[in-house]
């Protein structure tokens, strides 16, 4: 029994304008969802009336405009706490992205908290993102990041997590990890390494980017002290990003960036900062992308996460069996469960060569490193063909993708 | 525009008017990476390497009775292709009609996207290394008159 049936999938297919499209005068198969998520018309639309309607700066005007747009841009933080069972509003922080969400916790918590030798603890595959700021930020407290290898099927290896939660590699005060590979889709157990991790006292911070837009995550139930997410993942417009902390968390800390309403009171003797979520919220923020933000949360919950994750682990299953009747093929990341996200490489083939070809044939997928460079050393690969999915991927367009790995396979393997 | 860059262009044009289907032109390109003298394995480091994010290409310079000569290699088929059309229409030509040269048979033959910023194939910046090495001779040239 699938999660939906072929009339909901075409229904839902025709929400999403940009299906209609093709590419090199073919029927565009849009497999690269989890670089970037495609707007259905609700989100669309509702960034466009608030642009014909509501177009003004918020919190600062007494003008019905002004007022107006507040109430969309705080809506989004309301929909948004609703939406991952957070306890307040406050401990939703808007940002511009994941990145930069990850950004200003190293900015705020990192440089509050860590000194020099302790440990950030991510994943050998983590996102670039995840692992950069964290350098840099070391490079000002002396602390290091430390990887957690991974076993050959990308799953995270526990025995070794354990040892390096013990201080082998030196006092961990922040483990900031990916729930979902970007790369190869694996889901890590991270529920139960947050509790190993704060029954020691360590800090904890989850990239939800390809999590969050795949199944239902529960603030509450994690537990942890950050989450990190971006809209445009998610079926809403690109610039949204959302940072969740936990409110006393959040209260502790310093700004990062300087402002426009992140302060209290400004004076040359000193200024003083206004409370959490807004002194993290510098500048005017990306008041129409909220608009869509909201909508799209609205057409998620109204498909259902439950669904989404059980037609995402239908698509994984049946890409997997196809894909792996193909010579040559071999599919890295192949631990379950996973979240819509398939890779491998051909034999003798470049990703990059590869990718071209699909192209030419109407497929978007990612080749590359996916951002995560140390990952694919890992591998010993220059990097993967990703094939990623949404609720609107269909069978059809998983063979569509086949058949064009095996003319790739025909054409630069001669096989 | 005249010139031997210009003349070995319109050559390449013409040879690539032969296909229709964007599967031949790329076919033609391959073989034609395939056909390519690699560096010379000393010239395999980081130090000649031009980083792309999804390819890589290394680029050998020399000068050979006044003219320069490229020599040129990449990891992936098509990126190679296209090193080696590039080496086929500037390598052994005059230095300065290389740095003048704005390379718009790409355009003609439809592969013009391949040398798009945003390709990130590594293309780019061999293109760029070449013209560099190109006006950096032409300059030394001048100078000893």
């Amino acid at each position: 029994m699938s999660a939906f049936t072929p009339e909901e999938i075409q229904a839902l297919r025709s929400r999403f304008p940009i299906l209609g499209r093709t590419v090199h005068g073919k029927p565009l198969v849009y497999l690269d969802n989890a670089a970037t998520s495609q707007m259905p018309n609700s989100v669309i639309e509702a960034v466009r009336e608030f642009d014909r309607t509501k177009h003004a700066n918020v919190h600062r005007g007494v003008h019905q405009l002004s007022q107006e747009a507040t109430d969309v841009h705080e809506g989004s933080r309301d929909r948004l706490a609703k939406f991952l069972n957070a306890r307040r509003r406050e401990e939703i922080v808007l940002t511009r992205g994941c990145t930069e969400s990850i950004n200003l916790v190293a900015n705020t918590w990192g440089r509050q908290n860590l000194r020099s030798k302790d440990v950030v603890l991510v994943s050998q595959i983590e996102h670039h993102a995840n692992i950069v700021p964290w350098q840099l930020i070391g490079n000002q407290t002396g602390s290091t990041v430390v990887p957690i290898p991974v076993l050959d099927d990308t799953s995270l290896d526990q025995d070794a997590f354990l040892k390096l939660l013990e201080g082998a590699a030196g006092p961990v005060k922040l483990l900031a990890i990916q729930h979902v590979s970007n790369a190869f889709g694996t889901i890590h157990p991270v529920v139960e390494m947050i509790r190993l991790a704060r029954a020691r006292g360590i800090a904890t911070l989850v990239d939800g980017a390809q999590s969050v837009p795949h199944f239902a995550v529960d603030v509450q139930a994690l537990d942890c002290d950050f989450l990190v997410f971006s809209g445009h993942k998610m079926h809403a417009p690109t610039g949204t990003g959302v940072l969740y902390g936990k409110f006393e968390v959040l209260d502790a800390l310093g700004p990062w960036q300087g402002g426009g309403d992140m302060i209290d009171k400004v004076s040359f003797s000193g200024t003083t900062f206004h409370e959490v979520p807004y002194r993290f919220e510098a500048g005017t923020p990306n008041f129409t992308a909220a608009a869509g933000f909201t909508a799209a949360l609205d057409f998620l919950e109204e498909v259902g996460m439950e669904k989404i994750h059980d037609r995402d682990t239908e698509l994984v299953a049946y890409a997997h069996q196809e894909l792996s009747t193909v010579p040559g093929l071999k599919i890295l990341g192949t631990h379950l469960p996973k979240a819509g996200v398939v890779s491998f490489v051909l034999d003798g083939i470049h990703p990059y060569d590869a990718g071209m070809f699909l192209d030419q044939m109407g497929i978007a997928v990612r080749t590359g490193h996916h951002c995560a460079q140390p990952a694919m050393e890992r591998f010993g690969v220059p990097g993967t063909i990703r094939a990623s999915f949404a609720m609107f991927t269909t069978e059809t367009e998983i063979d569509t993708l086949v058949e064009g790995v095996r003319r790739v396979n025909k054409i630069l393997g001669g096989r | 525009m005249s010139g031997i860059i210009a003349s070995r262009e319109a050559e390449i044009v013409e040879e690539f008017s032969l296909f229709d289907e964007w599967l031949d032109k790329y076919q033609h390109l391959i073989e034609m990476g395939q056909k390519l003298t690699g560096v010379d394995e000393a010239f395999r480091t980081d130090a000649y390497k031009v980083k792309g994010c999804q390819s890589q290409v290394w680029l050998q310079p020399g000068i050979e009775n006044g003219l320069v000569v490229f020599r040129a290699d990449s990891d992936a088929a098509i990126t190679k292709g296209l090193v080696a059309l590039m080496v086929r229409v500037l390598s052994g030509a005059p230095a300065v009609e290389i740095v003048a040269s704005p390379l718009s048979f790409l355009e003609a033959i439809g592969l013009r996207e391949h040398l798009s910023p945003t390709r990130s194939n590594g293309l780019v910046g061999m293109v760029k290394q070449m013209k560099l090495y190109a006006a950096a001779y032409a300059s030394q040239e001048a100078s000893h008159g």
